[in-house]
């Protein structure tokens, strides 16, 4: 499947990726260092102010990806580089979009339901597990955690409808 | 054995029939309680809420387990709002410090005592003056003189936190006397404790939980207790001086009183018959010989209060807060 | 003398066989609450203690440290194994311990860790037994300017390494230290960067960044290479742990350094988790094979490991003689000392000697116990990579999330731990390191408040760090930490005669 050309295709650059990340820091920079003024970011007689270290972090944060920006407006064969192949990015996201799911799905179902899915879409779709091999693992792990957290340690985890109708 | 276990069984049905029979729909809770604790780990008020759940749990007061939460965030803004969010939900209570009232009027966060339902007080935390025992004061008196003279340069009160109940009495002590402190804010009581034994500060308002075993190894000395009354326990604790041997401030010509409420709190919509089921579970706590061990080894203010007297009290050191912190300009702008 | 008559009173308490089993349990479930990451040894000792009100003092103290020192052992296992760090303590762990994992290496990495914990706990248990009222001495020298003292040595002993550009590696360092200023100021009681959001109250917890950092960052990255993880054929048998100890007297310098680093820590108290970050800087720069560290380095995995279960032992010295909690797991067994009507401090050694000496019998027994405990698991663990990726990944994605929602209890954690995750897998590849992130993560707050502490004190004047010996040689050590590379460059030039200027990487 990794093979076939099309799936070598490039998709984003190294550089695009590199501007991308130092100016999201440039612009928290400047997020922290506008909140860390305004409670006040001077030496007082008695110290530095509530605002004085994370001002002065922000602008530290400031100056060293404004040069990591500059530095990398130039293209470079290494920046010119695919940051990561077709395939690859693909498998990376057939996980990260369906954690993004279950994490979505925690608030909705409670994590021991939304757990069960998780794990049987996994084990079924990326791992080609018969269903019948996916649903005991993905039944007893829950199920285990259940025990764990609920029943044994008292720690209440998020709980959803299944779980109220339960009686928990 | 078999046969007592359902003679018990019998007794208990009986009871319970009785009980049924007083308040036909008593309430009772259904599934896991939370306990909310708006501290971190390892502070007075959560050791008193698992000292609560220990023994609730060995008495078996409660068929349902009650599972302590701890939700520091925001000076325990956190759990308050947890609870503000809760309302109408019985199976939920907190523990509450003085930052109750302090945490919305130093940080600003929208959260107020009423939009809570108060359960029970359980008991008073009170506050001492410790100096260092190598230093030369005696007295309270002798101690504000000398801040007085020497000055905020010179003397360091080490407290818990900032805008909190340590840096109130600080301030309260500063306008009454004209003396100034530098205040240190510290994470916890223990090290604020520790520090005053280095000597890294000249004093501290301790609760007598935090500071007893220094005054027990001769580190530490209390000078006064922030109460209007001495502390009725006169069984020899340091030095054959007991907790009854301190003076109050107002003896000593420092006319401040402060006491932190530990008390606890429903979310808002809770029915009567709910707040009444924890008023009855509060109350048998109170009778067991572990909880009264537990109050004498902190020297805590036993008083009780429950329905409408509690909530008044609740009101009537809101605004004293309120007042205090303005006066010391520890109001959020 | 008199310490090892007391002492063989204090076996002779263990006799019991109770607390031997008590001692078992308390193993078994701290490496399982160790194993979990977010249920950390402070939850775990706190959820149970409790369950221990209707024992004896000494037997609840018994089974509560036993899980603490099970917690500390099972720190290890997830770091070395998956990336993920189950306790704070052990984030160093992962450093040189994945690698070697990914080598196939597991067992070797999963035994030194194990060994060097032993090792580090024994060290801070001799001390305890000998040396306590001393040492207690010595943690009350520490005020605000020496905590920031040595906050400061810890970030001088560990920056400077890596072969990341200069810059990514400073933004990465402020970016932990702007998150951990979110919440609440301690020192002014003002809220920071909270842009009032109720949810931002909490701030950034060190433990949801770094299980999303490093363990859902991995997964990702994992995925890239295809559905494996790599060091399947791990060798799995027992004969490891042997090898591993053949090799130790190689490492003794590194234990021994971590031992002390560790006890210093623990003692004053600066907690497990600065220690092992300490242990490992100096490690890397004082060990001939500094280099190599993070490429999978046995020696990178004892480093840390020895310091942090030192730490955590010595951390029970000012508790008991001070009442001070030396760590978040100290705080809440000092709370069930005084629930149980024992008061810690100066006269507990005096009038509670069947305690005491009871509890210092079983930190060495329950440390050996432990050990063999966690050693004959060796095995078992590290088959856990032998399970197929597809079936194992969603479970570890599950304990993340897990382990970022009781952090706080709060939902929003596991979302935040998600994006924590997206930002290890672009931080990888771009080459911005993670460490130095998490160091000033987890340090941060504590050296601004104790920083501030101290200005409070001294007026705002900076003199104060030099206002002593102890805190004036801490800091000039710290500095000299920092200038280190470069004075090692020079003199290395110096010797080859050739009067060249260091470059940089």
């Amino acid at each position: 499947m990794a093979d076939r050309p099309e799936d070598n295709q490039h998709t984003l650059s190294r550089q695009v990726l590199e501007l991308f990340v130092a100016g999201l820091f440039i612009l928290l920079s400047l997020v922290v260092m506008s909140d860390n003024w305004r409670i006040g970011a001077r030496w007082a007689s008695d110290g530095p102010e509530a605002g004085y270290f994370p001002f002065y972090i922000g602008l530290i944060m400031l100056v060293a990806s404004t040069i990591t920006f500059l530095v990398n407006l130039r293209r470079t064969p290494a920046l010119a580089e695919t940051f990561v192949e077709r395939a690859p990015l693909m498998q990376v996201l057939w996980v990260f979009i369906p954690t993004a799911v279950f994490v979505a799905a925690i608030s909705v179902a409670g994590i021991y339901v939304a757990s069960t899915l998780f794990i049987a879409f996994f084990m079924v779709v990326l791992g080609r597990y018969p269903i019948w091999k996916a649903i005991p693992i993905a039944v007893l792990v829950p199920v285990v955690l259940f025990m764990m957290f609920e029943v044994w340690f008292l720690v209440p985890l998020p709980k959803g409808p299944l779980e109220a109708a339960l009686g928990y | 054995m078999n046969r007592s276990r359902i003679a018990a069984a019998a007794a208990a049905l009986l009871v319970t029939g009785l009980a049924g029979a007083t308040s036909a729909v008593a309430w009772e809770p259904t599934k896991a309680v939370e306990f909310i604790v708006p501290a971190g780990t390892g502070g007075g008020a959560d050791q008193m809420a698992r000292v609560l759940q220990g023994i609730i749990q060995k008495h078996e007061l409660m068929k349902q387990p009650l599972v302590v939460i701890n939700k520091a965030g925001g000076a325990g803004a956190e759990g308050f709002l947890d609870m503000k969010g809760s309302a109408g939900n019985p199976h939920k209570i907190v523990i509450t410090l003085s930052n109750l009232f302090t945490t919305p009027l130093a940080t600003g966060v929208p959260f107020k005592w009423d939009e809570m339902t108060p359960v029970a007080m359980l008991a008073l935390d009170e506050f001492v003056l410790w100096v260092n025992a190598k230093s030369p004061y005696k007295t309270a008196k002798e101690y504000v003189d000398a801040v007085k003279d020497g000055g905020a340069a010179k003397f360091q009160m080490g407290g818990t936190g900032s805008k909190q109940e340590d840096q109130i009495i600080t301030a309260a002590i500063e306008q009454q006397t004209g003396a100034k402190f530098t205040y240190v804010p510290y994470k916890g009581g223990g090290d604020v404790a520790a520090q005053l034994v280095g000597g890294h500060v000249t004093s501290s308002v301790n609760n007598p939980i935090e500071a007893v075993s220094q005054w027990r190894g001769g580190e530490l000395r209390p000078l006064c207790v922030f109460d209007n009354q001495r502390i009725p326990l006169k069984e020899p604790v340091a030095d054959g001086k007991s907790w009854n041997d301190i003076p109050t401030c107002k003896e000593s010509g420092l006319d401040i009183e402060y006491l932190m409420l530990r008390g606890i709190f429903m979310p808002a919509k809770a029915t009567a018959d709910q707040v009444s089921f924890y008023v009855e579970l509060f109350k048998k706590v109170r009778a067991t010989p572990d909880w009264q061990d537990f109050m004498a080894k902190g020297a805590f203010n036993t008083t009780f209060l429950a329905g409408e007297e509690y909530r008044a009290w609740v009101a009537k050191e809101a605004d004293r807060h309120r007042a205090l912190m303005e006066k010391a300009g520890f109001l959020a702008k | 003398m008199d310490a090892l008559f007391s002492l063989i009173h204090g076996f002779g308490v263990l006799a019991d066989p109770m607390n031997i089993v008590y001692m078992f349990v308390g193993i078994f479930l701290g490496v399982l609450i160790g194993v979990l990451p977010g249920l950390g040894g402070a939850n775990g000792v706190a959820i149970l203690l409790p369950l221990t009100f209707s024992m004896s003092p000494t037997s609840a103290i018994i089974m509560l440290s036993s899980i603490y020192w099970g917690a500390l052992f099972g720190g290890a296992i997830t770091s070395i194994l998956f990336n993920i760090p189950g306790e704070p303590w052990s984030v160093a762990t992962t450093f040189d311990g994945y690698p070697l994992a990914q080598q196939g290496r597991a067992g070797e990495a999963l035994a030194a860790a194990f060994t060097g914990s032993f090792l580090g706990a024994f060290f801070s248990t001799l001390l305890l037994t000998f040396l306590a009222p001393l040492v207690a001495k010595f943690a009350l020298q520490f005020g605000p300017p020496e905590f920031f003292a040595v906050y400061l040595l810890t970030f001088c002993a560990f920056v400077g390494m890596g072969k990341e550009p200069a810059y990514k590696v400073i933004a990465a360092m402020m970016l932990g230290f702007a998150l951990a200023a979110v919440g609440l100021d301690t020192v002014t009681g003002q809220l920071r960067m909270t842009f009032g959001s109720t949810e931002l109250l909490r701030g950034f917890d060190f433990l949801v960044a770094v299980i999303g950092l490093f363990g859902v960052g991995e997964i990702l990255l994992t995925m890239e290479e295809g559905l494996a993880f790599k060091g399947r054929s791990a060798r799995i048998d027992l004969r490891v742990v042997l090898k591993v100890w053949k090799d130790m007297p190689k490492y003794a310098w590194t234990a021994l350094r971590g031992a002390i680093v560790g006890a210093w820590m623990g003692i004053t108290p600066g907690g497990a988790t600065p220690a092992s970050f300490m242990s490992y800087g100096l490690a890397k720069r004082f060990s001939k094979n500094g280099h190599k560290f993070g490429t999978g380095e046995v020696e990178g995995v004892i480093a840390p490991e020895t310091a942090a279960h030192s730490a955590g032992t010595a951390a029970l010295l000012p508790m008991l003689t001070l009442g001070i909690p030396g760590s978040p797991t100290a705080a809440v067994l000092l709370g069930g000392l005084l629930i149980w009507g024992l008061q810690p401090g100066p006269l507990l050694f005096v009038e509670q000697k069947d305690f005491v000496w009871g509890l210092i019998a079983s930190i060495y027994l329950g440390n050996i116990a432990g050990l063999i405990v966690v050693l004959s698991t060796v095995p078992l663990f590290a088959a856990i990579l032998r399970i197929p990726f597809s079936i194992i990944a969603p479970i570890i994605l599950v304990i993340c999330a897990v382990g970022a929602y009781t952090v706080h209890n709060a939902l929003l954690d596991i979302a935040v731990m998600l994006v924590f995750g997206v930002l290890g897998y672009l931080f990888k590849k771009l080459q911005y390191p993670l460490a130095p992130l998490v160091l000033a993560l987890v340090l941060g707050d504590m050296a601004e408040s104790s920083f501030r502490q101290a200005m409070l004190v001294s007026q705002g004047s900076l003199s104060v760090f030099w206002s002593n010996p102890l805190v004036g040689s801490i800091v000039t050590l710290a500095l000299l930490m920092l200038v280190w590379p470069l004075l090692s460059a020079a003199m290395a030039s110096l010797k080859r005669g050739t009067p060249r200027v260091a470059s940089g990487e």
